[in-house]
């Protein structure tokens, strides 16, 4: 099997070059021995974590894991609701982990686990101000794309479908407009079930796209690292490519000339 | 001294630190907020005050 190097591979935001275009969440794992490996194989260079009350009775820490395989940590405010609850966790990731990096969270409710648009827009603009390299997650909204890029994020993260629910890309036209007019980084963040939806990112003209359930919570973790780490490669390369047009009819690829009577 | 940590009450003596309630855990990886402020390890020396809600997180999986 040949190596992706170079572009294919290849993701910089805010001036850090990553190998790897999959970023990976590292929840959902039913052991950390199985998150380890899925790691490995999906060949990420920067993963996410949350931060949450000491348990003074854990075992092995997934931070063991990601030092041991040399991954960055971008710790993230999953599980707040306000802009205020998500500046807290971010400042407190800083200091736990010595990363300015965050992705920012700030969910609505507990049932979509959508986006609130207020107020990540509210903790991106605290966030930026208070040094953070601030990567939102997002709705698939070009207008609140902008506006966050505005604010001074270092990446946008829309997602493909609500976190977990593994239904793809559910609105692929927003995702390119997202991408159109982005002038930084863009990350589909979210959605992802199977191979092909993350592959269909990277075609969209995404730089990367970030995803844990797919890979974390299905039959074969380590498989399907393999597959998406696979799928960002080929999906990027497809992108840049150059496909044919679609066309509504066949279009020989033999020539009719010469062809016996 | 009363204080809230992490939620629950809790009973210190008199003068605890932040140091004192961390002492026992790894320094990577470990952050503490006070009535909803970051304390940096460098200040992790100061006294605590009573009725004080203490907050100390660590990174988990998750996201």
């Amino acid at each position: 099997m040949v190596e992706l190097t170079g572009s294919a591979t290849n993701l910089t935001i805010a001036g850090r070059t990553f190998g790897s275009r999959l970023i990976m969440g590292t929840g959902g794992a039913p052991s950390l021995d199985v998150l380890e490996a899925a790691l490995q194989a999906s060949g990420t260079e920067l993963t996410t974590v949350a931060l949450r009350r000491v348990d003074p009775s854990a075992r092995g820490t997934v931070l063991e894991v990601l030092d041991r395989l040399g991954i960055a940590v971008l710790p993230n405010t999953a599980g707040c609701f306000t802009s205020a609850e998500a500046v807290l966790t971010a400042q407190l990731g800083r200091e736990a982990l010595g990363t300015d990096w965050v992705k920012l969270e700030v969910i609505a409710d507990e049932v979509t686990l959508l986006p609130d648009p207020i107020e990540t827009l509210d903790a991106a603009e605290r966030l930026v101000a208070d040094g953070f390299t601030v990567l939102p997650y997002t709705n698939d909204d070009p207008v609140l794309a902008r506006r966050l890029e505005d604010a001074g994020c270092a990446a946008v993260m829309p997602l493909g479908a609500p976190i977990g629910s593994g239904l793809g890309i559910r609105n692929p036209h927003a995702i390119e407009m997202i991408v159109e007019q982005a002038g930084v980084p863009v990350v589909l963040d979210a959605g992802i079930g199977t191979a092909s939806e993350a592959a269909l990112a990277m075609e969209l003209g995404c730089d990367a796209v970030l995803l844990a359930s797919a890979v974390t919570r299905c039959h074969d973790p380590v498989a399907m690292a393999q597959a998406m780490r696979h799928a960002v490669s080929a999906g990027y390369l497809a992108a840049h490519a150059g496909r044919i047009p679609v066309r509504r009819y066949a279009e020989a690829s033999s020539t009719m000339v010469g062809r016996i009577d | 001294m009363h204080i809230t940590l992490n939620g629950q009450p809790h009973e210190l003596p008199d003068g605890s630190t932040v140091a004192d309630l961390v002492a026992d855990l790894p320094h990577r990886g470990v952050a503490v907020a006070v009535d909803g402020a970051v304390v940096p390890r460098s200040r992790h020396d100061q006294p605590l005050t009573e009725g004080a809600a203490v907050e100390v997180v660590t990174a988990v999986q998750g996201g």
